[in-house]
């Protein structure tokens, strides 16, 4: 009898840790692939912009500021070394993010002033550009939504009862996770002014 | 004071069932089941139209593979064609399960936006730039002038061009692939389970309790291979032990059946071959 109860406990035990401890891993490794996709994304997006740059030059080579601001933002980016061991450190990941969506923002400005350019839009070589950046943002929020998705799966495991066990000794950690860039920015509404343009 | 409380947690009730409404309303427009290669929600295409493309779609698969499907629906909104297209990418799983060579046609039709949806499989053949000098160039301006058969003939003759032969067969099991991954996972984990019973069994016969000893052993090891664990390890081992002792191994040859069952029947209707997107294309407008 005693002998039973003793074998149930054992495999209790070891169908609990191990279960859990197979859904971490399970769900570790969901985080890195996803992740990979995002960093594979953003870096693809790092390597349109000196051509993006040199042929929007050609045309528009007075709109320094917005040229400069592009090419700065993505030496930051270019700056910050993106592995795989970002996903574990909180603060680290959030300089990351903060410098793609810099650069993100620097870009889509350089877009918008681009339609200023007739010419520049109708270069064939822009055009194939521009849908190539186009096309790289939206697999980039493709991405960077998978990865919010594995990054939650492996939270939850992690948090929930009785994986948290598991997690608690072999110290995996809830991951970090994309949040809305600028909170601050998002939440007030812009400011429109219908001045004249100087 | 308990029933004070109560009356209190009621009066959360509706504000919760409000919550769940505005949560379905931000699901955005519904996905539609796929049927066939061309899904017209909108009524533009006549019947015979439909057919035609349809038989040109079914040709390019039979050819090269690639799963080609058209949607034409009123709107998208409040969503970005792009945030649909991914949704229904992920529903419809077009393209062989692998090769990835799906690809989707969607237009929103008082959005007057289109977009083509590429599978990863394809997005060497038709890269962001390709597919957008076909949304530009082949189906804008033929939509501009209400010419939407048109417009979506010549974008399937340009598609067709640019997927080359990939040379594999069409998808057979198409909507077969592996649609619970935790059913697989299971029975993995079953036949493995059951590998130690019966091989507890086995041994036992030949080498009486030692038997017991070396299936528990080997068990031990391989909880070690899997979680670096000692501790689980040996765990492991003594659960293995304790099973097999305790006689589980003369009750095996019951129940469990894998294999058969999952899968759809795929008779007559078109479905997807389990294809992956990750968002590659253009967006347009006319």
């Amino acid at each position: 009898m005693k002998f039973r109860l003793f074998a149930v406990l054992a495999l209790a035990v070891t169908l609990l840790s191990g279960c859990g401890y197979n859904q971490i891993q399970i769900n570790d490794e969901a985080v890195n692939a996803s992740w990979s996709e995002v960093l594979n994304q953003y870096k693809r997006r790092a390597d349109l912009i000196p051509n993006l740059v040199s042929v929007v030059q050609g045309y528009a080579s007075h709109e320094k500021d917005v040229l400069t601001q592009v090419t700065e933002a993505r030496a930051s980016v270019a700056g910050i070394k993106a592995t795989p061991e970002l996903v574990n450190d909180p603060e680290a990941f959030a300089k990351f993010q903060k410098a793609q969506s810099d650069l993100g923002g620097a870009l889509s400005r350089l877009l918008v002033v681009s339609e200023n350019y007739p010419q520049l839009k109708a270069d064939a070589n822009f055009r194939d550009l521009q849908a190539q950046v186009e096309g790289t943002e939206n697999r980039i929020t493709v991405a960077r939504n998978r990865y919010i998705k594995a990054v939650q799966d492996y939270n939850v495991g992690v948090r929930t009862f009785p994986n948290n066990l598991t997690a608690m000794v072999i110290g995996a950690k809830p991951k970090a996770n994309f949040t809305v860039e600028d909170e601050k920015a998002v939440s007030t509404p812009p400011a429109i002014k219908f001045d004249a343009p100087k | 004071m308990g029933r004070w409380f109560f009356c209190l947690w009621l009066l959360c009730l509706p504000l919760w069932v409000g919550m769940g409404g505005t949560a379905l309303a931000d699901d955005g427009v519904a996905i539609p089941p796929l049927s066939s290669r061309v899904t017209d929600l909108t009524g533009t295409l006549d019947a015979g139209q439909k057919a035609q493309l349809e038989t040109a779609l079914q040709q390019i698969e039979a050819a090269k593979g690639a799963q080609i499907g058209i949607l034409l629906l009123p709107s998208v909104k409040p969503e970005t064609i792009e945030q649909y297209g991914i949704r229904l990418a992920e529903a419809w799983k077009l393209g062989r399960k692998g090769v990835d060579d799906g690809l989707i046609i969607i237009v929103a039709k008082a959005d007057r936006r289109m977009r083509i949806e590429v599978g990863y499989g394809l997005e060497g053949n038709i890269p962001d730039a390709v597919a957008k000098r076909i949304v530009s160039e082949e189906m804008a301006p033929r939509f501009k002038q209400g010419d939407y058969f048109g417009g979506l003939q010549a974008a399937v003759q340009a598609l067709s061009a640019r997927i080359g032969d990939s040379g594999g067969a069409p998808p057979t099991d198409a909507g077969q692939a592996e649609q619970d991954d935790g059913a697989s996972w299971f029975s993995d984990h079953a036949t493995l389970l059951f590998f130690f019973i019966f091989g507890a069994g086995v041994l036992h016969a030949l080498l009486g309790v030692m038997g017991y000893v070396v299936v528990a052993g080997i068990a031990g090891v391989i909880a070690f291979l899997a979680t670096a664990s000692w501790l689980i390890a040996l765990g492991a081992a003594v659960a293995v032990f304790l099973l097999s002792l305790l006689g589980l191994g003369r009750m095996g040859g019951g129940g469990f059946s894998s294999g058969g069952g999952w899968g759809s029947s795929s008779d007559g209707g078109f479905s997807g071959g389990g294809g992956g997107f990750g968002g590659g294309g253009a967006s347009g407008d006319w």
